[in-house]
């Protein structure tokens, strides 16, 4: 608590103690407006003179345009008709290498694609007139089977003593197959994509919207129209929720809404229905990845190979670095003296995948880690111990070279949930001999923190505060999407200069007022950004001490904000609220902007790919059981009990969200989610048909938050956005061979699925044998 | 048209709406009240739940004519007369119940409905009451935790 002293009666007071607010779970910042339902978010705000603006998509996989056609006939009075020939600047949505067109304008690369746009203040009238735009085309062969793409959009390899993998597979005691394949998975945030451009009088664009990556937008934009900074603002409204999907795709909605505004003259807002956003932006890459696997008779590995292929869609958007995040965690948390990563992301004619919570990495771990269940298999090894006797330890080096030097804790976390999940028990536990099968699996997994390889560095991310009379304000493009962004920013800022948490406000997401921080994505928000906003906050805090010690005497490097109050040892000097009176009268506004730098040491080559991917990792391992009804094949998870390394919880409570959030999904992922195309479209676009997780399916849930702190993150903090992802589906796997002695090679493990794998792999409770790779299709 | 009289969150509103309006639309659009949220527009997610003379339902499914002369509440009416959170509010609040928000108003009226009713609140009778209110951030647990110790609170 702040307890001022009276002015004028400056004296010794007892030194209160310092109320940390890191490591408590103060009431989240947006929490009151969220529950008393008076969060505005982009559909609840309208808009002075509104269009409503739709998409004109593509009815074919791949075509060559011949014609668009907008009906003569029709009555275009009050609708306002955009193509790709209106387009001021590039026909292209900028991301990495801008190979999406935002409108198509000769070729259609993929079902559903934007050709055409439409406003109108009438919504009936909007439906109508989309109905009166043809557009004619020419049908080109379209690649379906990213098997039979001849496309690559990247392809990475690397190795680690290579020269010693031959060696590795002749000294082997068995060397072990596998190839495992994921699906599309949809983000299905609860709020479905929304923006509102607003036309201004200077020729340029105001974007409010539903995203995770404002400067993104505003690039996109700028290229797009041909504009300057100066004429572009985008503003990120409260966001209902994200996952990734909201990283990449808001740039083109939001590109399309400013192009119907610029030809309007008027605010287009452009809301998509459920069934448009489940059918035409983005998803989580499918693949298949394979395994070749030396390994001694200890179960120790000695050397792998490992094959990555991934679907990246019509365009290449994200997937470069989707791909090189999955490649780097292909080999999972394990030490492989000699291994060998080959990826591959290709292109086919469905809409492109691209961000999702995890991005590439829940794939790969998926496929180690339900490999290292088949080497337990074949070898009769206990897959706790294959995994306790191959885990990275402090001082291992990764597939990719680097040295894990600090904050590693594979081991710890598998052992706290080996015991609070009784392993040794429940594996010895009978099977059932009814049709209710039970197993037990688990999963141990790594989770890079910040932005691949030398991303940081690009990037040079940026973030600052500024004084207010009361306290500061927040100044950081990262975004609020549920995850808690600006509470752990306010605790951290607040604990930095001595201040209580209301002294804290958080500047919303605005590129025309708060540095580039980057994007909302990486498990990078709290570890980047919040360590620089932490770094921004103490320069702000030294300052101010050396402003009131010049006003008020003392020694600047003796004085300290502690509970609100400005003091030198024991003795109070003023309140922070006076002195930041004092100062912005005196000398005028103060903004401090710091930029994130690695930590000393951390080196990455790109063209070798090798070195230090990551500053340093996040660690979970997970245990599952499942009960598995042999009658109709079904799968049902029991509970979950999790152990996550995160560095250290900023708010117990969020971080505790995030990781029962995330495993939900992850839960959804292993048993009930696809995205299923018929012809290159997405043939379940409703929720009744794609199905997530309800109340009912999702598990009691047991979190044990383990916090061995990383030295050169915010108070020790690590990420911990995308790490409970990761872990759940293998584990859910490898139960479901614990149950029933069926390997399910492919998620999401359905009832098909696990009926094909029984029938044409082991009958239940027998050894496993070789499971056929094509079973489940 | 219609001339639609309902008494919203205690008081009276009206409005000249198309007879098959939604009353999701009613609400946002004529009356502003923009709490209640479109996750799907087909009655899957539960994110535009409201209670109409009591009971449970999606507004997106309810046309406007089928809530002439009812009572509903949405999430605007949930506070305490003094603008204060409910106690399932602040319980929500304090137990992480809500993240991104938006299915929080929905979930909301959905554990309210289970609270008026009264029954036991055991974890798995809370689940089933919102089995049909989607959340994708949450995992559920803490929404389950708060809404079972509101209830409990609600029987004392
Ligand atoms: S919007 Fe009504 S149930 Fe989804
Ligand atoms: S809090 Fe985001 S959907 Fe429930």
């Amino acid at each position: 608590m702040v307890i001022p002293a009276p002015p004028g009666k400056m004296g010794p007071v007892p030194l209160p103690a310092p109320e940390l607010l890191v490591g408590q779970s103060p009431p989240r910042l947006d929490g009151l407006d969220k529950l008393l339902g008076r969060a505005r978010y982009l559909d609840d705000l309208t808009f002075e003179g509104q269009l409503w603006g739709r998409t004109v998509r593509s009815t074919v996989a791949h075509a060559r345009i011949v014609l668009i056609d907008f009906d003569p006939s029709y009555d275009w009075s009050g609708v306002t008709r955009v193509t790709a020939r209106d387009i001021p600047g590039e026909n292209v949505v900028q991301l990495i290498d801008d190979d999406q067109p935002c409108l198509a304008w000769d070729v259609i690369r993929h079902f559903d694609e934007p050709v055409a746009l439409l406003a109108c203040a009438d919504r009936e009238k909007l439906e109508e007139a989309l109905r009166h735009v043809r557009v004619e085309v020419e049908p080109l062969p379209a690649v379906l089977d990213p098997a039979a793409s001849t496309q690559v959009f990247k392809h990475y390899r690397y190795e680690r003593e290579a020269g010693r993998l031959a060696e590795a597979f002749a000294r082997a005691h068995r060397v072990v197959e596998g190839s495992y394949r994921v699906r599309h998975q949809e983000q299905l945030y609860l709020e479905p994509n929304a923006v509102c451009a607003v036309p201004r009088a200077d020729g340029g664009i105001l974007l409010h919207g539903s995203m995770q990556c404002p400067f993104y937008v505003q690039r996109a934009l700028k290229r797009l129209l041909a504009l300057d900074d100066e004429r572009v603002a985008v503003v990120q409204t409260v966001t209902g929720g994200g996952f990734g999907g909201k990283e990449e795709y808001p740039s083109m909605i939001a590109c399309h809404a400013a192009l119907l505004a610029r030809a309007a003259g008027r605010p287009v807002k452009i809301v998509y229905g459920r069934g448009e956003d489940l059918a035409s932006t983005t998803k989580r890459h499918p693949g298949v990845v394979s395994h070749r696997t030396a390994v001694a008779a200890d179960g120790t590995l000695l050397g792998g190979e490992i094959d990555v292929l991934f679907d990246g869609g019509a365009y290449s958007t994200l997937s470069p670095v989707v791909l090189s995040r999955g490649a780097i965690h292909a080999p999972g948390a394990y030490r492989w003296p000699a291994c060998r990563v080959d990826a591959r992301a290709v292109a086919t004619n469905t809409p492109p995948n691209g961000a999702f919570r995890g991005f590439g990495a829940p794939q790969t771990l998926f496929a180690v880690e339900l490999h290292m269940d088949r080497i337990a298999r074949e070898l009769g090894l206990d897959p706790l111990d294959l995994r306790r006797r191959n885990a990275l330890r402090p001082g291992d080096r990764t597939a990719t070279g680097q040295e894990l030097r600090e904050s590693v804790s594979a081991l710890e976390v598998l052992e706290a949930v080996a015991e609070r999940s009784g392993w040794a028990s429940g594996r010895a536990q009978p099977k059932g001999d009814g049709p209710k099968r039970r197993g037990l699996g688990l999963s141990l997994v790594l989770h890079g923190a910040g932005f691949t390889g030398s991303g940081e560095v690009k990037l040079k991310a940026r973030a600052g505060v500024e004084l207010t009379p009361t306290g500061c304000r927040v100044l950081a493009a990262s975004t609020e999407i549920g995850q808690g962004t600006i509470t752990i920013f306010a605790q951290l800022v607040a604990d930095a200069l001595g201040l209580p948490l209301g002294a804290i406000e958080v500047a919303a997401p605005d590129t025309s007022r708060v540095p580039d921080s980057g994007p909302t994505v990486a498990s990078r928000t709290c570890m980047v950004v919040g360590g620089t906003l932490e770094g921004a906050a103490r320069a702000l805090h030294r300052r101010l001490a050396a402003y009131a010690a010049e006003v008020y005497g003392g020694d600047a490097e003796r004085i300290a904000c502690v509970g609100g109050t400005f003091r030198e040892g024991a003795r109070a000097i003023a309140t922070f609220e006076e002195v930041a009176r004092r100062q912005l009268a005196d000398r005028g506004p103060l903004v401090i902007v710091e930029q994130y730098s690695h930590p000393p040491g951390i080196e990455w080559d790109d063209d070798e790919f090798r070195g230090d991917a990551y500053p340093v990792y996040a660690w979970a391992a997970t245990a599952v059981e499942v009960e598995v009804d042999l009658d109709s094949y079904e799968t049902r998870v029991l509970r979950v009990v999790t152990a996550q390394d995160v560095g250290k919880a900023i708010h117990p409570l969020l971080c505790v969200g995030q990781i029962e959030g995330g495993t939900v999904q992850a839960l959804g992922y292993a048993l009930m989610e696809e995205v299923v195309h018929r012809d290159g479209r997405v043939a379940n676009d409703r929720l009744q048909s794609y199905l997530i997780p309800t109340a009912l399916d999702a598990p009691p849930i047991e979190t044990i938050l383990v916090e061995n702190r990383y030295p050169h993150g915010p108070r020790g903090a690590k990420g911990v956005g995308e790490l409970p992802m990761d872990g759940p589906a293998p584990a859910v796997a490898a139960a479901v061979l614990d149950a029933t002695g069926a390997l399910v090679p492919e998620l999401p493990i359905t009832p098909d699925r696990l009926r094909a794998a029984l029938k044409l792999g082991a009958a239940p409770t027998a050894s496993l044998g070789e499971t056929p790779l094509g079973a489940a299709e | 048209m219609i001339e639609l009289v309902l008494d919203v969150n205690g008081a009276e509103r009206s409005a000249r709406v198309p007879p098959l309006r939604r009353l999701l639309d009613v609400l946002r659009e004529e009356f502003g009240l923009t709490g209640t949220k479109e996750g799907c527009g087909e009655g899957e997610c539960g994110a535009c739940s409201v209670l109409l003379d009591g009971e449970l339902v999606n507004a997106c499914l309810v046309p406007a004519c089928q809530a002439q002369g009812a009572k509903v509440v949405t999430v605007e009416g949930l506070a305490r007369p003094d603008g204060t959170p409910s106690t399932l509010q602040r319980l929500f609040l304090e137990r992480g119940a809500a993240q991104c928000g938006i299915c929080t108003p929905g979930m909301l009226l959905a554990a309210q409905r289970f609270i008026d009713l009264g029954a036991t609140p055991t974890d798995e009778a809370v689940r089933e009451a919102l089995a049909g209110n989607l959340c994708r951030c949450t995992g559920y647990s803490k929404i389950v935790e708060a809404v079972i110790e509101a209830a409990r609170e609600a029987r004392r």
